[in-house]
């Protein structure tokens, strides 16, 4: 008993380091001064923690620039996503009304296509409207990715807020709207933040549709994707361990909320 | 004001997102395949697909599409239901443990490309490990088109690193779906824990291991930074290859080619998984 | 004033008739009970007449205002949901006040009727606490206090003692009872217990299929009841029904059925005359049972008894009458065995006689109409 309690404990933790440990690799490539990084017999620790990789980084041609242009295009993403599909969701939770089955299929299949299947046509399509190359566009891009996510989770959500609150709301005289924001959307509040803050990572990160839309407005991924073959290992080393540090933070806020998330939007 | 009143909330609420599907989903849809077929006067043609087959890279492509799927999936599904298992357990930690296995699931596949990158190139962690204890005295080159294997293996640890969260947090997700009665009725049948995991947990979670498999799948059809990091068009892949033909060839028409190929790739594994693992409307749980 | 009035009100989901064409009047100060089976439409009604639900059909009026168009919130309705619908994200104060702040009532006059009804609710040191912290007799009396803050003319519940424990649930039937003599609102309640509407209602509407088959008085419902399904659904166990055929011998009217003829006395011609078939009605505990063949066998019926139960109360025998089977409650002391063969009389003023084929009850006035 005592044994399989030990191994047990051993498997998880096992795993926990094959998840750590990378990420602790790539942290200590980026602090390791360059020098260190191309010499043999390379050390895995570094002889000292040095910014210089960083400072490399984030001092090159468009790296700043195209890190602001990210963080625009997640912000503008979640306010899209949540603007536009909320509403969505809030009607898939709330009423029964003709085609609703079919609704929520559609939603469901739109999660089915794969990003290079919208993204090639929709710059073709941006080229000709003169959005190609925007902030905007590639918002729009990355909402629609988002969209099927936050419909159904902000359905799964609202779901779960009893409709009862609301009508008890109505009967003490509130307006349908007024019973929403004062009793809904506040339980409801956290789980939402949660999903807007999701939606920003999948922005944050989102590589081929970044590189195909945006030609001199790269976002950080696309800026890294299309500088490759000319980058040296420290600027690499230093950009990866920089991409990953926000999602980390942001994964680290909404962790109470990942089961519940990936649980109604996959599983239905 | 007044005109908005008379149309019905629920239209009221979904028309934003039909709106929004119609102009960034369905249009493009459309356009796609107007682009792969047609030439540049919009003529109907099959040319762009006989460019897309004939061009070199095709071939690989294709191959390598198909034999990364087929190494990653299936590792990583063991691998995340394993960790589900584990979480699922809720000992003191278990929390702990499920916020640590997740990690992942906020890392792009570019950013975990990078991160893996740093373990595989020539002064890397690998190399200075095997050094380290006396296995080898030069550093082996593993990323390069002289070293096939070791760059597929590359990329499969990459992915499987990456993405077996998600597919674990899927399963974790159904796993606690499951009646806690279903397996206290198997105990009292003193089934063991690998029976209870055979005969009991495995059928009632066929639901979410489907779902799992066909997202996981559709998404490693569509990896593409860890290829462009760790092999570049050494190791092409459809995603790859159409990025390359609307970036650096400058041809949207057979860049769109590929992106249909890629859909159909997916559509047959989600047509796949489908057949094989049907749960019947009456095996559903009832409770 | 506030009595409700609706009239002809409709309301459908679909091919659903949930609420069909329905006509009621409930007096000012009024506790009227909607009782039925699940399905039958009483949360229906009562949402119809909170303005949660927008009628197909018909009017309501509460007092002399038509509501019919009016969003809940300006109807002067307070509702006790089922399920309570404690606002999970506030205080109980903030619950109970909800509805005044809504209102904009100042913030002293909202502390002061919140801490008067909370007394009245026994719930003055639970006020700094969230729902969560509440056993289920204690939010079913906050859903009660939010409801009654806003002092409404019509006060709405639906089911709402159903999810008590059987003894709590006792105990707060009593209690608004008494509630309901001390604010004098107008008062709707579904239920689909009828001790409960037995106890609690000024009048019961009792209804099937989104019809109210009978509205009366609980001594009527329970005597009287309008047809075999009011009397099958009230009393517990049920009205017994007898088929008999009815003849004429000797110039006398006779029931005839399976194993039993009767000879009723003549203040029941109007209602028999006429008619070959009838279903008599009558409850357990109207039947009188006689172990020795009485003196006059004109009424007695002989039959054997198949199963006896001791309820507390009562004991209750099942009884064969030549292959139907009745329900008899007798005192929980009388000696008596299963396969005995007993002789049963009834009260005559307590038989209730029912079409045979409609299944409503005959009463003289119906027959002359
Ligand atoms: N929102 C709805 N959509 C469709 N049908 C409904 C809806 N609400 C009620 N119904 C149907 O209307 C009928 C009456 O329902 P209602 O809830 O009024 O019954 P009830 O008498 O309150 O039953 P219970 O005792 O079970 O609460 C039922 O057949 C029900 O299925
Ligand atoms: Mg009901």
């Amino acid at each position: 008993m005592r044994l399989r309690k030990v191994a047990f404990y051993a498997v998880a933790i096992l795993f926990a380091v094959w998840t750590i440990l990378p990420i602790v690799l790539i942290a200590l490539a980026a602090l390791t001064p360059r020098q260190e990084l191309y010499s043999w017999p390379r050390q895995f620790v570094p002889s000292t923690i040095s910014l210089e990789s960083f400072q490399f980084f984030v001092n090159s041609h468009g790296v700043l620039a195209s890190t602001g242009r990210s963080v625009i295009v997640a912000v503008a993403t979640v306010l899209i996503a949540l603007l536009v599909g909320a509403p969505a969701g809030y009607a898939l939770a709330r009423f029964r009304f003709r085609g609703k089955e079919a609704f929520r299929i559609g939603i469901l299949l739109t999660r089915m296509f794969p990003t290079s299947l919208l993204a090639i046509p929709l710059a073709v399509l941006y080229l000709k409207t003169n959005i190609y190359d925007t902030i905007l566009g590639l918002a729009f891009m990355h909402a629609a990715l988002a969209m099927p996510f936050v419909v159904l989770i902000t359905s799964s959500l609202f779901l779960k807020v009893p409709y009862d609150l609301e009508e008890a709301a109505m009967t003490l005289g509130c307006s349908r709207i007024g019973a929403f924001a004062r009793v809904s959307l506040p339980i409801a509040l956290p789980s939402l933040v949660a999903a807007g803050i999701y939606t920003f990572v999948l922005s944050w990160n989102e590589v081929f549709a970044s590189a195909v839309l945006t030609v001199h407005n790269r976002t950080l991924p696309a800026h890294i994707i299309s500088t490759l073959n000319v980058s040296p290992l420290n600027f690499k080393f230093a950009g990866g361990f920089f991409m990953i540090i926000p999602a980390l933070i942001f994964i680290f806020i909404v962790r109470r909320y990942l089961l519940s998330m990936w649980g109604v939007a996959i599983n239905k | 004001m007044p005109l908005l009143r008379k149309i019905p909330l629920p239209v009221l609420l979904l028309s934003p997102t039909l709106v929004f599907l119609t102009l960034f989903f369905l249009i493009p849809l459309i356009q796609v395949s107007g682009l792969a077929f047609q030439s540049q006067d919009s003529v109907f043609t099959l040319a762009n697909f006989e460019r897309m087959v004939r061009d070199i890279y095709f071939d690989s492509a294709l191959r390598n599409t198909v034999v990364l799927l087929i190494l990653i999936i299936p590792v990583q599904l063991v691998l995340a239901f394993g960790a589900a298992l584990i979480v699922n357990q809720r000992f003191r930690g278990s929390t702990f443990f499920l916020y640590i296995y997740a990690i992942p699931l906020g890392i792009s596949d570019l950013a975990a490309g990078l991160i893996w990158l740093s373990i595989f190139t020539e002064r890397g962690y690998l190399n200075s490990l095997m050094h380290n204890l006396g296995v080898l005295e030069r550093p082996l080159i593993f990323l390069s088109s002289l070293t096939p294997k070791w760059m597929i293996a590359a990329i499969v640890l990459t992915e499987v690193w990456r993405a077996t969260p998600l597919v674990m947090v899927i399963l974790l997700s159904g796993l606690q779906m499951i009646a806690k009665d279903y397996i206290e009725a198997a105990d009292t049948f003193g089934c063991s824990w690998w029976q209870k995991v055979r005969y009991v947990i495995l059928p009632l979670l066929k639901p979410s291991i489907q779902s799992a498999l066909i997202m996981r799948t559709m998404l490693a059809f569509q990896m593409f930074g860890p290829i462009l990091v760790l092999a570049g068009r050494q190791l092409p892949v459809f995603a790859s290859e159409s990025y390359y033909w609307y970036t650096t060839v400058r041809n949207p028409r057979v860049a769109a080619a590929y992106a249909l190929m890629l859909m159909a790739l997916s559509l047959v594994a989600t047509w796949i998984y489908l057949v094989v693992l049907r749960t019947r409307e009456e095996q559903v749980g009832v409770m | 004033m506030a009595d409700v009035r609706l009239e002809q009100v409709t309301r459908r989901f679909g091919s659903v008739v949930a609420v069909n064409n329905v006509d009621l009047h409930i007096k000012d100060k009024e506790f009227m009970v909607f009782l039925g089976p699940s399905g039958c439409g009483k949360t229906t009604t009562l949402r119809s007449i909170a303005g949660l639900e927008k009628i197909d059909q018909g009017r309501i009026f509460l007092g002399e205002r038509d509501v019919t168009e009016l969003p809940p919130g300006q109807r002067g309705i307070g509702m006790v949901f089922q399920s309570y619908a404690l606002f999970p994200h506030m205080t109980i104060a903030d619950n109970i006040g909800f509805g005044l702040k809504i209102k904009k009532v100042p913030a002293s006059v909202m502390a002061e009727r919140v801490n008067r009804v909370a007394q009245l609710l026994y719930l003055d040191n639970l006020l700094h606490r969230y729902p969560g912290q509440l056993s289920g007799g204690q939010r079913q009396r906050v859903a009660v206090a939010r409801a009654l803050v806003i002092e409404p003319a019509v006060l709405l519940m639906d089911e709402p003692l159903s999810n008590l424990d059987a003894l709590l649930r006792l105990q707060m039937r009593a209690e608004l009872k008494k509630l309901h003599h001390a604010i004098n609102a107008t008062t709707i309640y579904v239920t689909h217990d009828q001790v409960e509407a037995l106890s609690l209602g000024d009048r019961i509407a009792v209804m099937k299929d989104g019809q109210i088959v009978q509205c009366d008085v609980p001594m009527e419902i329970y005597d009287k009841p309008a047809n075999v399904f009011v009397g099958s659904f009230i009393g517990n166990p049920p009205m017994n029904f007898i088929r008999g055929e009815i003849m004429r011998e000797n110039g006398q009217l006779l029931i005839k059925g399976r194993g039993f003829s009767i000879t009723p006395s003549t203040r029941f011609t109007p209602i028999l005359q006429g008619r070959s078939e009838i279903i008599l009605g009558i409850r357990p505990e109207n039947f009188r049972v006689q172990f020795h063949e009485p003196t006059d066998t004109t009424n007695a019926v002989r039959a054997s008894v198949e199963v006896v139960e001791l309820l507390g109360n009562i004991r209750l025998l099942t009884i064969d009458l030549s292959g139907s089977i009745l329900k008899v409650s007798v005192e929980p002391h009388t000696a008596v065995n299963p396969g005995e063969n007993v002789w049963l009389t009834w009260n005559e003023d307590k038989l209730c006689f029912y079409d045979s084929e409609t299944e409503w009850a005959i009463t003289p006035s119906r027959v002359s109409a």
